[in-house]
């Protein structure tokens, strides 16, 4: 159990004898806690008080005297005393600087949400998503290429054996993003404390957008290199 | 007399007026009305911009209450987030609602799929539009998605206490990845079967159980029938169930974590 401090005892044990000699003139009385600023007898006096009538109100036990420990003499006024009232009613220090959700994050939600429907919208009413023939095993589309998201790793197996390309790139590059928390032990969030966590990390997101853009787009026959304004888009890139 | 006078001057339009406000006032006053929308509903009688409505709105709506009372001030700022992990989720309610409409007319068979996809290009009251949305939403959402980790990396937000939602941020994005990916060969043309066919021989590369893996994802050697059942069935049922769960954890973390991030 760890010890009172000599300075509350101090007090705790004024106030306690206060109580005690003091009981004949309570509004006399007055106890001082840490800042100097006085409970006045009387305030003590009538929280004891409403707090012994409101078991009387609510009808359970009407004719009790004041709680054993709760009056002067008992533990709940000198713990006032220990306590500063501050540390009870203001939990948070400072509020800080908030607003309200409503309408402020709502109405900027809302407006976001409306956007990118009505951008999806008129960009569906101008461009078709692609249908081409029915599939066809036997019929190999040349050049034939994954979904766009995946053409870095397509462009990688063209560059590496596929242990290294198709597995563990992919693989070393999925387990640091995930473990990236982990990895960076540098607690500020400023970018100057960061320089290299951000450069580590635009290189790697430079890296995959640089092969996506290579494997969409200067990629023709084969999957051999090309440029777009030489072979054109029709053919070698859908969406 | 005088106030008769003033009665007949009354024009058309103001009697409708008075006539519509007594009839909101009837109807904002009834039980029924009182019963529906809880204290703080803008629709409520008497409902002033006041702080206490204010957390009312956010405290006794079913979708808000997502969203704490308040939040950091700079936490509402678009050039903050961009938006962006909103975005991605409004997204998927987008491709939810467009995907449930798809379902009325596809058919997850080699036989029929691909003629589903042409007769709703054709035959359905805007089913060209509704399939272009759901496209071009998929492949918004894959940037989205991926733009919100991004921006999350850049501003350290994946640091103490936020480290647990960066890793479901991540399951996430994969999840994202294979919607779109599982989603890609239902048309069953030559683009489906093929780039299908590409992505999932990298599969294949896997060490140990990547065969396995493969064939189990097919239903076979290679992409058949089968194949567009299981990822039909993936891409409707399966992931975006996951997803959502995954999603509710990502959520409540941003709040039990504090909020979001910042300021830098």
């Amino acid at each position: 159990m760890t010890e009172i401090p000599a300075h509350l005892l101090k007090r705790s044990q004024a106030a306690k004898s206060a109580a005690d000699g003091g009981a004949g003139a309570p509004a006399a009385v007055s106890v001082s806690d840490d800042d100097g600023q006085t409970i006045p007898r009387s305030l003590l006096e009538q929280s004891q008080q409403s707090g012994a009538s409101a078991p009387a109100a609510s009808g359970g036990v009407a004719t009790m005297a004041p709680p054993l420990m709760a009056g002067p003499s008992g533990n709940t006024h000198r713990l006032l005393t220990v306590v500063k009232s501050g540390s009870i009613q203001d939990v948070k220090a400072s509020p800080g600087d908030k607003v309200h959700v409503w309408p402020h994050l709502l109405a900027a939600e809302f407006t976001a949400a409306l956007f990118i429907t009505a951008f999806t919208l008129v960009f569906s009413l101008f461009i078709n998503a692609p249908l081409l023939e029915l599939a066809n095993h036997n019929a190999t589309p040349n050049p034939s290429k994954a979904p766009w998201y995946f053409l870095g790793l397509q462009e990688l197996l063209t560059m590496f054996d596929p242990m290294i390309a198709g597995v563990t790139i992919p693989g070393v590059v999925l387990v640091l993003l995930g473990f990236a928390p982990y990895i960076d032990r540098n607690p500020s969030n400023r970018p100057e404390d960061r320089k290299f966590a951000i450069s580590i990390q635009t290189i790697h997101l430079m890296f995959w957008a640089v092969l996506v853009i290579i494997g969409s787009f200067f990629r023709g026959q084969g999957f051999n290199f090309t440029y777009p304004w030489d072979t054109g888009l029709h053919g070698i890139f859908h969406l | 007399m005088a106030n008769s006078i003033e009665k007949r001057k009354q024009t058309l339009p103001e009697k409708l007026q008075q006539g519509t406000g007594a009839a909101t006032d009837w109807m904002q006053g009834s039980q029924f009305w009182t019963s529906v929308f809880r204290p703080g509903s803008i629709f409520r009688k008497g409902y002033t911009d006041s702080p206490r409505n204010r957390s009312y709105v956010i405290m006794n709506s079913v979708l808000y209450h997502l969203h704490p009372v308040k939040v950091k001030r700079h936490a509402v700022k678009v050039s903050y987030t961009l938006c962006l992990g909103g975005l991605s989720f409004f997204l998927f309610i987008l491709l939810t609602i467009t995907g449930i409409f798809l379902m009325f007319f596809y058919r997850p068979t080699a036989a029929a799929a691909w003629s589903d996809i042409e007769s709703l290009h054709t035959q359905v009251s805007f089913g060209l539009l509704v399939r272009n949305m759901h496209r071009w939403a998929a492949h918004l959402m894959v940037i989205s998605v991926f733009l919100h980790m991004a921006r999350v990396f850049y501003h350290g937000a994946y640091k103490a206490p936020r480290e647990f939602n960066w890793i479901i941020g991540v399951v996430l994005l994969k999840l994202t990845l294979l919607l779109s990916f599982t989603g890609y060969l239902l048309p069953w043309d030559q683009l489906s079967l093929w780039a299908v066919t590409v992505g999932t021989n990298m599969m294949g590369f896997t060490p140990v159980f990547g065969d396995q893996v493969r064939f189990v994802l097919l239903g076979g050697k290679q992409i058949g029938a089968e194949t567009l059942l299981r990822w039909y069935v993936l891409h409707v049922l399966m992931l975006p169930f996951v997803l959502v769960i995954f999603l509710a954890i990502h959520f409540w973390r941003v709040r039990k974590d504090g909020g979001i991030s910042g300021p830098l």
